[in-house]
């Protein structure tokens, strides 16, 4: 039989590997959304809503959501996605991530939980194996009548465009700092560990309109903002 | 090895708890302890060598190290830069600091005031 102290290695792996503290020099830039203007009109004018973050840990957001009494959820998707537990292959032997591991240890939520949602760009860089299991999921953990906001790069987006984290800084503004270095341990819920190395993530996909409607396609509704730079801010309702 | 500041306990790095840990004072834990920890009226610190898996109830929590499991605090909980916390947070008020990771809920709860 291991022993307490062997067993609890096992629970937290990885934590004398190197671990680059945030950059504190990493540049935040403002950006107008559109998309955030409409959603935050539905946690401005609501009391005890659920929302699900699905970007990096952000004080920002969770500040900004409980000052306003509203329950927050923070669930580092694109983090979770780097665990190597996770690689596997498909019936050609092609590389792949194992979508039914993924959601045994992530999104494990009631379902009808949220009232809203933040993808951010999660689509954009999550890996092909997990954007509709993921999707799905999210579907599911959505309330009726719940909305979800996700980014997506536009066809002018270049293959080194910045993975960013996304602040909430004012009713319609966010702050863009781009993601960097961090080697986490998490146990999941199926009691695995799950040791994750982070890094400037790369962008995996461009969607063009019509792929995003199939995306989203068992969604009641969904709105597209264009801007002035290259992300297309899309608004789903559940 | 010196005497801990008085009225704080302290669990080692080298210390290795399983099961249920309570107390009226306030506690620095740099080891490892599974179970449950109540230290109600009272804070608790997760040192950076810290490895919880545990449920918390405490006045204060501040961690630095590793913690699963849920928190509740009845005044604050701090999430140092280090902090890798998997878990649901209830307390009246949260402060955290860049670089901490979180997996859980955060639910601000305020005292009655009578």
């Amino acid at each position: 039989m291991s022993s307490v102290s062997q067993n609890f290695m096992k629970f937290f792996r990885g934590s004398s590997g190197p671990e680059v503290a945030p950059d504190q020099n990493s540049q935040k830039l403002t950006r107008r959304s559109s998309g955030l203007g409409e959603l935050s009109r539905t946690w401005e004018s609501a009391q005890g809503l659920c929302v699900l973050d699905l970007g990096s840990t952000s004080p920002t957001n969770i500040r900004h959501f409980t000052e306003r009494g509203h329950r927050i959820y923070s669930e580092d998707l694109l983090t979770a996605s780097t665990d190597s537990e996770l690689h596997t292959t498909d019936e050609q032997g092609n590389a792949m991530l194992d979508s039914r591991k993924f959601l045994a240890d992530n999104l494990v939520y009631p379902a009808a939980h949220f009232d809203v949602v933040l993808c951010w760009n999660l689509p954009d860089y999550l890996d092909e194996s997990l954007v509709k299991p993921v999707v799905g999921r999210l579907w599911s953990v959505l309330k009726p009548g719940g909305m979800l906001l996700a980014f997506f790069h536009t066809r002018d987006a270049g293959p080194d465009s910045p993975c960013n984290r996304f602040h909430i800084v004012g009713s319609d503004t966010l702050e863009m700092q781009k993601i960097v270095l961090r080697r986490e341990a998490r146990r999941g819920p199926t009691g695995a560990v799950h040791t994750a190395l982070t890094d400037g993530f790369q962008l995996q996909r461009v969607f063009n309109n019509r792929h995003i409607e199939t995306l989203f396609r068992d969604f009641a509704s969904i709105k597209f903002f264009l801007a002035r730079d290259s992300i297309r801010e899309v608004l789903v309702v559940r | 090895m010196s005497a801990p500041a008085s009225g704080l306990a302290q669990i080692g790095k080298s210390v290795v708890i399983k099961g249920e840990l309570s107390g009226s004072e306030d506690l620095y834990l740099d080891g490892q302890v599974e179970g449950s920890i109540a230290l109600k009226g009272n804070s608790l610190t997760v040192g950076p060598n810290g490895q919880v898996k545990a449920s918390v109830d405490a006045k204060g929590v501040v961690v630095q190290g590793r913690l699963e499991g849920n928190i509740q605090a009845s005044d604050r909980v701090e999430l140092r830069k280090s902090a890798v916390v998997s878990g649901d947070i209830t307390t009246q008020r949260i402060s955290i600091e860049e670089g901490a990771f979180l997996k859980g809920k955060v639910e601000i709860s305020r005292a009655d005031t009578k």
